[in-house]
C-alpha cells in the first residue's frame, strides 16, 4: 500500500480552515500563521520556501512524569521504539523506508514531555507524514525491537552510572524534589528498565498521545492550506483527550542541602540550584534578566568573571532558570579541580549573595537588555530552530503574538524591579548542591542541618 | 540508534563533523549543487573570502579562520594553538580587557572559537547591520594582540580545567587519546589537539606570542560571511576593514613529519575502576580527501553503508541478526590537510565477550569485499548522503564551516559545491576497492575499555 497516494486523495477533498495571524515582522521577521484543521487540530506554520524541506515538532504534554510508580524509564522507552516499526512495516522495514527517503524521524521524553521532531524534504512530505501517523498509531512493540531498545537503554545506563555529570544531575534532582516524581530518573534504572512490558509501552501510548495536550510547530516549504487538510491524516486518529495522572505543584527543597558522591577523579562537578519563579509570575521577565547577569550571560556573567576570568578555576560555569511545568528552579553547575572545589563553590555562593543584597548595577542591566533584545532574531535563523522555539511558546501558553511583544517586555524592566526580584530570588535560603568528585575541604549539609 | 555511550557517541559525532564538513558538502537526491550562491574572491594582501547568500533572516555568521592548528606546533608545545584561541579574547590596545566580547554582547551577538589539527576559527553570529562593527573587532585582534602577563596564568588553569572536563574525567576520551597516539607514531595528529598536560602546564605568554607572530596574518587567514548579505556587500567592507591589514608573516608550506608504513596491528588496552561497560573501538589510518581522487568519496559511502543507522550493515549483522552489540557504528573522518581516519566501534550486549564483536567486524568487512554491494544498497546509501547536504543548508554555521573547514585542509570552493556530484559518481567497485585497500588490520588500532576487577562479571548479568 501507498500511503503517499492514500494521503495525497484525502487532501484534495478536505477544505482546511485556515486563520492566519499574521504578525508585523518582528526582530526575527519571522510570520507565524495558526492554521487549525477541519478536525480541529491546531498548528503555528512558518511558511519557508527557499529551501526544499519541512520541519514538523510537536509535543504531547505529561512526559516521564506520566510513568507510573516503579515503571521509571517508561515513556523514555517509549520514545525509544515508535520508530521501530508501526502499521504492517517491522523495524527493518520501517527504519529502511525512513533512509530510502531521507527522512529524520524521532522521539524524546523529558520530565513534562513527550516530543517528536520530523524533517524530510518538501517532495518526501505526504511519505514523511504517513510514517508519523503510523509511528503514532500503530506502534507494534515488536518483541525483538523491545529486547533490543531495552539493551541499549541499559547499557547507556552502565555509561552514565560513571559520568560525573550525570551521576551530579540525577542526584540534584533526587534532593530538590524528594518524594516528588521530579525525583525520578526519567531514563529508569536497571531494575525499572528489566521490568518494563509491552502493555506498559501500550498502555503509555494510550494514555498519553492525544489530541488535546498536543502543541504543532511547522516550518518550511508548505503553505497553510496543504498543512490545515495534513494535519488530521497525521494526528486526527489519536484520541481526543489524554488521560493523564495528576502531578503536585512543588518547589525546590529548602537549603542549604549539600550532598558528596566520593568518585575517584581529578575534577569534581557540582550542580546546584534554587527555587525559581513561575513564568507566568510577573517577576519572571526580570528574574530572567537577574540570571543572565548572575550566569546566563556567556562570555560576560558575573561567575563567568569570578570563577573563570579572575580565578582560572573552570573551564565552564553558568545558571540557568528552568520553568518545569509543577515546579520552577534556578540551575547551575560548575567542574573545578578537587582542590579549588570548596573555593569554586564559595565563590558562587558569595556572587550569589552579593546580588542578592545589591541588585544589578544600571550598566549591568543596561547590557543584559541589549544582548538579550538583540540577540533574540538568533534564534529563528533556521528552520528546526524556530519550530522548537514556536512549540515552545504554546508549551508555555504565552500566546501567538508573543514573539512581538517579548523583545519590549524585557524593555520595560527597570533597576527597581531587578533588584526586588534578585532579592526574592537569590536572597532566601541556600543552595541545593549535588557534588561528585574528591573535593577537599567540603562538608556535606544534611537538611535542615 | 540511541543511548550510544556518550564517549563514543562524541567520537561519533567527530565523525560526523568531518562528514558533515565535507558532506555538509551535500545537495538534493538529484545531487545539486550544495550552496551554489557560494563565491570567493582574494584580497591584495593575500586574505581569502567566501561569501555565502541566505536571505531567510537578517543575521549574518561572521567567521575568520587561519591555516594553522595543532598539528602546526613546534615540537614539546602542545596545546599552544588551542591557548593562544583563548588568549585572542583578552585584548588589543584598541579593545583593552574583555572588550570584545562585552561590545559584541551588547549587540546582542553571539561568538565563540575552536581550534583542531588543522585550523583556528573565530565567529560572531549578529544581526546584519553589525556586520561592519565585528568585522573591524576580528580585523583589529589579528595582529594588534596584547596579552598582559597577568592575564596568562589563570587562562592556563581554565585550559587544564578544560582538559579535565574533555578527557581526564572520562574513560573513554582517555582511550581515545591513546588511540590516536598509537596510530601516529610520526605525524603530529597524534597529539591531542587540548595538549598533554605536562606540555600545558609549561606553556607561557611568549610561546603563545610566537605562534600568533608566525601564523597571525591576512595572507594566512579565511573570511567566511554567511547570512543575509550579497558578495558585493562583502567585498566592498571587507577592502574597507581587512584590507588594511599588513601582511606581517609568511608561514610557508605547512609540511608536517609523514607517517612511516604501518606493518603490524595495534591494540590498546585501558582497564579502568569507572569502567561498568566495557567497549571495542577501531581506526584505520587511511587518506584523507587530499589523497587519489575519488577515494574519499568512496569512503563517505563506505562508512554510511556499514555503519549509518540502523539498516546498515554493521547494525542488522550485530545488533539485530547476532544480537551480539548494542550499538555498533562507522564513520570516516576525511576532512584533513593529511592522513584521513576510518573508525568502527561496538559495544557488547549483555556478556558477549570483546574478542566476539572484533571477530564480526572483521567478518562483516569481509562479506562486503566477498559479496559486493547490490545496486538498492548503494543508491539508498549514496541518496542519504546527498540529502544530509540539504538539512546542513538550514544551518548557516553548518554552511560555514563547511567551507571553511574545506579551505583549510587544501580544498577549494567548487569541491565543496560538487560534493554531491561526486558521491553520486561512487560506483560499488569503488567502494569495495577502498575496503579491501585500506581497511586491513595492519593499518588499525583496535581500542578496548574495559571494567577493571570483577566488576564485569557481576555487573554483566543483564539479559541479552
Amino acid at each position: 500500500m501507498s500511503i503517499s497516494r492514500h494521503l495525497a486523495a484525502a487532501l484534495v477533498a478536505a477544505l482546511a480552515m485556515v486563520l492566519a495571524v499574521l504578525a508585523p515582522r518582528p526582530a526575527s521577521a519571522t510570520q507565524i500563521q495558526r492554521v487549525v484543521s477541519p478536525g480541529g487540530i491546531e498548528a503555528w506554520l512558518v511558511e519557508e520556501h527557499s529551501i526544499p524541506l519541512i520541519s514538523v515538532q510537536f509535543s504531547f504534554l505529561g512526559g516521564a512524569t506520566q510513568d507510573p510508580p516503579g515503571k521509571e524509564g517508561l515513556a523514555n522507552m517509549v520514545s525509544g521504539l515508535l520508530d521501530e516499526g508501526a502499521g504492517e512495516y517491522d523495524s527493518q522495514a520501517f527504519q529502511l523506508r525512513l533512509q530510502e527517503r531521507a527522512i529524520r524521524l524521532s522521539f524524546d521524553a523529558s520530565r513534562d514531555n513527550f516530543s517528536g521532531n520530523l524533517k524530510t524534504l518538501s517532495r518526501n512530505l505526504d511519505e514523511a507524514l504517513g510514517m508519523l501517523r503510523l509511528a503514532l498509531s500503530e506502534p507494534r512493540f515488536d518483541s525483538e525491537a523491545v529486547e533490543r531498545i531495552r539493551a541499549q537503554i541499559q547499557t547507556g545506563l552502565r555509561f552514565k552510572a560513571q559520568d560525573p555529570d550525570e551521576v551530579a544531575g540525577k542526584l540534584w534532582f533526587d534532593l530538590a524534589f524528594s518524594g516528588h516524581p521530579y525525583a525520578r530518573p526519567v531514563e529508569g534504572t536497571p531494575e525499572t528498565v528489566a521490568a518494563l512490558q509491552t502493555a506498559d509501552l501500550k498502555g503509555y501510548v494510550a494514555r498519553v498521545l492525544a489530541r488535546g495536550n498536543l502543541r504543532i510547530a511547522v516550518v518550511g516549504d508548505i503553505d497553510a492550506a496543504s498543512l490545515g487538510a495534513r494535519l488530521d491524516q497525521v494526528f486526527g486518529a489519536l484520541p481526543a483527550r489524554a488521560d493523564l495522572s495528576d502531578v503536585a505543584s512543588t518547589r525546590v527543597a529548602a537549603g542549604p542541602v549539600r550532598r558528596i558522591v566520593d568518585m575517584d577523579i581529578p575534577q569534581t562537578v557540582i550542580k546546584f540550584g534554587l527555587p525559581g519563579i513561575p513564568r507566568k509570575d510577573p517577576d519572571f521577565i526580570p528574574a530572567f534578566i537577574v540570571n543572565h547577569i548572575l550566569g546566563g550571560g556567556g562570555f560576560s556573567s558575573r561567575l563567568y568573571a569570578q570563577v573563570r576570568e579572575k580565578h582560572g578555576y573552570a573551564y565552564s560555569v553558568y545558571s540557568g532558570l528552568y520553568t518545569l511545568d509543577h515546579a520552577p528552579i534556578l540551575y547551575g553547575a560548575v567542574a573545578t579541580r578537587n582542590d579549588k572545589a570548596a573555593d569554586s563553590l564559595a565563590l558562587i555562593e558569595a556572587e550569589l549573595a552579593r546580588l542578592a543584597a545589591g541588585g544589578p548595577s544600571a550598566e549591568e542591566l543596561e547590557a543584559a537588555k541589549k544582548f538579550l533584545t538583540g540577540s533574540y532574531a538568533l534564534r529563528f535563523d533556521s528552520s528546526g530552530k524556530i519550530a522548537s522555539e514556536l512549540v515552545g511558546i504554546q508549551l508555555e501558553g504565552l500566546g501567538i503574538d508573543y514573539i512581538n511583544r517579548r523583545n519590549e517586555l524585557i524593555e520595560q524592566v527597570t533597576i527597581e524591579q531587578v533588584r526586588a526580584v534578585a532579592a526574592r530570588l537569590l536572597g532566601t535560603g541556600g543552595l541545593i548542591a549535588a557534588i561528585v568528585g574528591r573535593p577537599a575541604g567540603l562538608e556535606e549539609i544534611r537538611p535542615g542541618g | 540508534m540511541r543511548c550510544l555511550p556518550r564517549y563514543l557517541f562524541l567520537a561519533f559525532l567527530a565523525g560526523l563533523y568531518a562528514l558533515a564538513a565535507l558532506s555538509t558538502a551535500g545537495a538534493a537526491p538529484k545531487a545539486e549543487r550544495f550552496a551554489p550562491d557560494a563565491s570567493g574572491f582574494t584580497l591584495e594582501n593575500g586574505m581569502r573570502v567566501v561569501v555565502i547568500p541566505d536571505h531567510r533572516t537578517p543575521v549574518v555568521t561572521h567567521m575568520v579562520w587561519y591555516n594553522v592548528g595543532a598539528a602546526d606546533e613546534p615540537e614539546g608545545k602542545s596545546g599552544v594553538a588551542h591557548f593562544l584561541e583563548h588568549l585572542m579574547f583578552k585584548g588589543t590596545p584598541a579593545h583593552p580587557d574583555a572588550a570584545f566580547s562585552r561590545i559584541v554582547a551588547e549587540l546582542g551577538g553571539q561568538e565563540n572559537a575552536f581550534t583542531s589539527q588543522d585550523y583556528t576559527a573565530y565567529y560572531q553570529r549578529v544581526a546584519r547591520r553589525h556586520l561592519p562593527l565585528v568585522m573591524g573587532l576580528e580585523a583589529d585582534r589579528m595582529v594588534n594582540l596584547d596579552l598582559k602577563e597577568g592575564v596568562i596564568a589563570a587562562e592556563r588553569e581554565v585550559v587544564l580545567e578544560e582538559r579535565r572536563s574533555r578527557t581526564d574525567n572520562d574513560p573513554g576520551s582517555q582511550l581515545s587519546e591513546e588511540m590516536s597516539a598509537a596510530l601516529y607514531r610520526s605525524h603530529p595528529y597524534g597529539r591531542p589537539i587540548i595538549g598533554w598536560e605536562h606540555e600545558i602546564r609549561a606553556l607561557n605568554r611568549a610561546d603563545a606570542i610566537d605562534f600568533y607572530n608566525t601564523y597571525y596574518s591576512p595572507n594566512n587567514a579565511i573570511l567566511i560571511v554567511a547570512g543575509d548579505t550579497t558578495a558585493d556587500e562583502v567585498r566592498a567592507l571587507a577592502e574597507r576593514i581587512y584590507g588594511k591589514v599588513k601582511r606581517r608573516a609568511e608561514p610557508g608550506p605547512r609540511l608536517r613529519p609523514a607517517e612511516p608504513p604501518q606493518r603490524a596491528e595495534r591494540r590498546v588496552t585501558l582497564v579502568h575502576e569507572r569502567v561498568e561497560q566495557a567497549s571495542l573501538q577501531r581506526q584505520y589510518d587511511v587518506p584523507g580527501e587530499n589523497g587519489t581522487a575519488g577515494e574519499a568519496e568512496a569512503m563517505d559511502v563506505l562508512a554510511e553503508l556499514l555503519g549509518g543507522g540502523s539498516t546498515s550493515r554493521l547494525y542488522r549483522k550485530l545488533v539485530i541478526e547476532d544480537q551480539i552489540a548494542t550499538s555498533v557504528g562507522a564513520y570516516y573522518s576525511g576532512t584533513a590537510l593529511d592522513n584521513g581516519e576510518f573508525g568502527l566501534y561496538a559495544v557488547p550486549r549483555g556478556d558477549t565477550p570483546l574478542s566476539t564483536l572484533d571477530d564480526a567486524l572483521d567478518a562483516t568487512l569481509a562479506a562486503l569485499i566477498d559479496g559486493g554491494v547490490d545496486a538498492t544498497e548503494l543508491q539508498r546509501t549514496k541518496d542519504k548522503l546527498v540529502a544530509e547536504a540539504v538539512y546542513a543548508q538550514d544551518s548557516q554555521y553548518l554552511l560555514t564551516r563547511a567551507f571553511g573547514t574545506a579551505l583549510t585542509t587544501g580544498r577549494a570552493i567548487e569541491d565543496v559545491q560538487d560534493w554531491p556530484q561526486r558521491i553520486s559518481n561512487v560506483s560499488a567497485e569503488a567502494v569495495i576497492g577502498v575496503a579491501r585497500k585500506y581497511l586491513l588490520r595492519e593499518r588499525s588500532v583496535t581500542g578496548i575499555l574495559v571494567p577493571a576487577g570483577k566488576k564485569q562479571a557481576e555487573k554483566s548479568d543483564n539479559r541479552s
